[in-house]
């Protein structure tokens, strides 16, 4: 995990334009993505979710001023040579950090990673919360899930008469919201009540189970050059 | 040894203002199984989360001879094991084992003691090696029979259950029927499935609006349709 957050931050910090770098970065999340049997392109794929937020640097192009790459005199535009540099940097670093993220997300079970929170001192109640969020968010979904299926199931439409309106309609998602809040509200009482039984005081107590794996060490190896490579090459300049 | 649940005089309302127990009195005697019957809303819950303090009413409640205060909370908590009706609200954890380990975690066990808890308690309720599976993963069954191993691995004297069979198919039920049958402990069982009652338990407890209105061999009470009809219940 610590590796995954350096790792980022490397690829934020490396300059604009140091192709280099950034093709020896991806491929090493490459590599980790082939090695992990998830399919090389598992993260490549899912990074894609990335892109509404590549929308906001999408002008840089055009406003940050340099020599012209290509001009519209039409609609007053240029698109300048830095402008453009800076934008496929930004793009290509959202990328590769979007899928390290993945993976590490999706290649360390869920406790190892509640771990790794605790370990870098990440305060215990917060560490806690995304421990229950992550149990209690499928049960929530499910609940989502039969709550529409009832809806649909008595919302019969029939020929001739036209559907209700929308303002109805938004009131009843309203209200089935609100029952979903209510119905989480209630849930955690009872958690709460189920560990308070269990001698629960207020404190979050965890053990680790975690051990270093072959495969744990080899990655932390192969990123830490690569981290230390793309460094030096920055400072090297 | 001493395992028996004194409750005297129990009165307990909701904070809209609903009297859920007017007035309970119930003693069971060590090593006694006792199934606890009503209607919905009859105040059974209400009267299982007394007994490890996690509701307050105005009344006595002791525990293996101690009473429940505010000093003893802690104590009586490891000797009743409370296990709740949903096993998605027992079953907080990410995996079985972290979910089996957190009561005796928290009584301060050593390591070594903590894991071979789990064990023993896991392999009492039939799901031995099931450790590093995820609880949503589990079926109602084996879910059920995690939630009370939770509870296990403290070494409860007393044993008290919210609906053990609720939710289960046949053969979860009956699974769950021989795990109970096994255990030694002293045990105060709610439940609606009349047939387990009178499979298991020696003793009934009828409770209704908040009050125990019948007490027996469950043999006795069983026989008696009036007093199970007038209380919402039957015959199995």
């Amino acid at each position: 995990m610590v590796v995954t957050l350096l790792f980022i931050l490397v690829v934020g910090l490396v300059r604009n334009g140091s192709w280099i770098a950034f093709g020896a970065l991806f491929l090493g999340v490459l590599g980790y993505a082939a090695a992990s049997k998830l399919g090389m392109f598992y993260a490549v794929r899912r990074s894609f979710i990335a892109i509404p937020f590549l929308l906001a640097a999408a002008p840089l192009p055009f406003i940050i001023p340099g020599p012209a790459l290509i001009s519209f005199p039409a609609l007053n535009l240029t698109i300048s040579e830095p402008g453009t540099i800076r934008f496929v940097s930004i793009m290509i670093r959202t990328f590769i950090a979007v899928q390290a993220g993945i993976l590490l997300a999706a290649t360390t079970p869920f406790p190892d990673l509640v771990w790794a929170m605790c370990s870098l001192r990440i305060p215990r109640p917060l560490v806690a919360v995304i421990a229950f969020m992550y149990r209690y968010i499928f049960d929530l979904a499910d609940e989502v899930i039969r709550l529409m299926r009832a809806r649909a199931a008595r919302s019969p439409e029939i020929p001739g008469k036209g559907k209700p309106s929308l303002l109805w309609r938004g009131r009843v998602t309203g209200s089935m919201v609100g029952s979903l809040f209510l119905r989480s509200l209630d849930r955690s009482e009872r958690v709460y009540g189920a560990m308070a039984s269990r001698g629960y005081d207020g404190e979050m107590r965890t053990y680790s189970t975690f051990q270093m794996r072959g495969a744990d060490w080899i990655s932390l190896i192969v990123f830490s050059l690569l981290i230390l490579g793309s460094l030096s090459l920055m400072f090297l300049r | 040894m001493h395992h028996t649940l004194d409750i005297q005089d129990l009165h307990f309302s909701y904070p809209d203002g609903r009297k859920a127990l007017r007035g309970v009195s119930l003693f069971i005697n060590p090593g006694e199984k006792t199934a606890l019957v009503g209607p919905n809303g009859s105040g059974k819950s209400t009267l299982l989360l007394h007994l490890n303090g996690i509701l307050h009413g105005e009344g006595e409640v002791h525990v293996c001879g101690k009473e429940l205060t505010t000093e003893s909370l802690r104590q009586i908590r490891a000797l009743v094991g409370l296990v709740f009706q949903d096993p998605d609200d027992q079953l907080f954890s990410q995996s079985v084992y972290e979910d089996v380990a957190f009561g005796p975690l928290y009584m301060g066990l050593p390591k070594e003691e903590l894991t071979q808890k789990v064990r023993q308690a896991l392999e009492d309720v039939g799901m031995a090696g099931s450790e590093e599976r995820v609880p949503h993963h589990l079926s109602e069954g084996e879910k059920k029979r995690v939630a009370i191993a939770t509870v296990l691995s403290m070494d409860p004297e007393v044993l008290v259950l919210d609906e053990p069979t609720a939710g289960l198919d046949p053969r979860g039920r009956r699974e769950l029927i021989q795990l109970l049958r096994g255990l030694p402990q002293t045990m105060l069982v709610a439940t609606h499935d009349m047939r387990m009652v009178a499979e298991l338990f020696e003793r009934t407890v009828i409770i209704d609006e908040g009050q125990v209105v019948g007490d027996g061999p469950t043999a006795q009470i069983l026989a008696e349709p009036h007093l199970l009809e007038r209380h919402g219940l039957e015959a199995p």
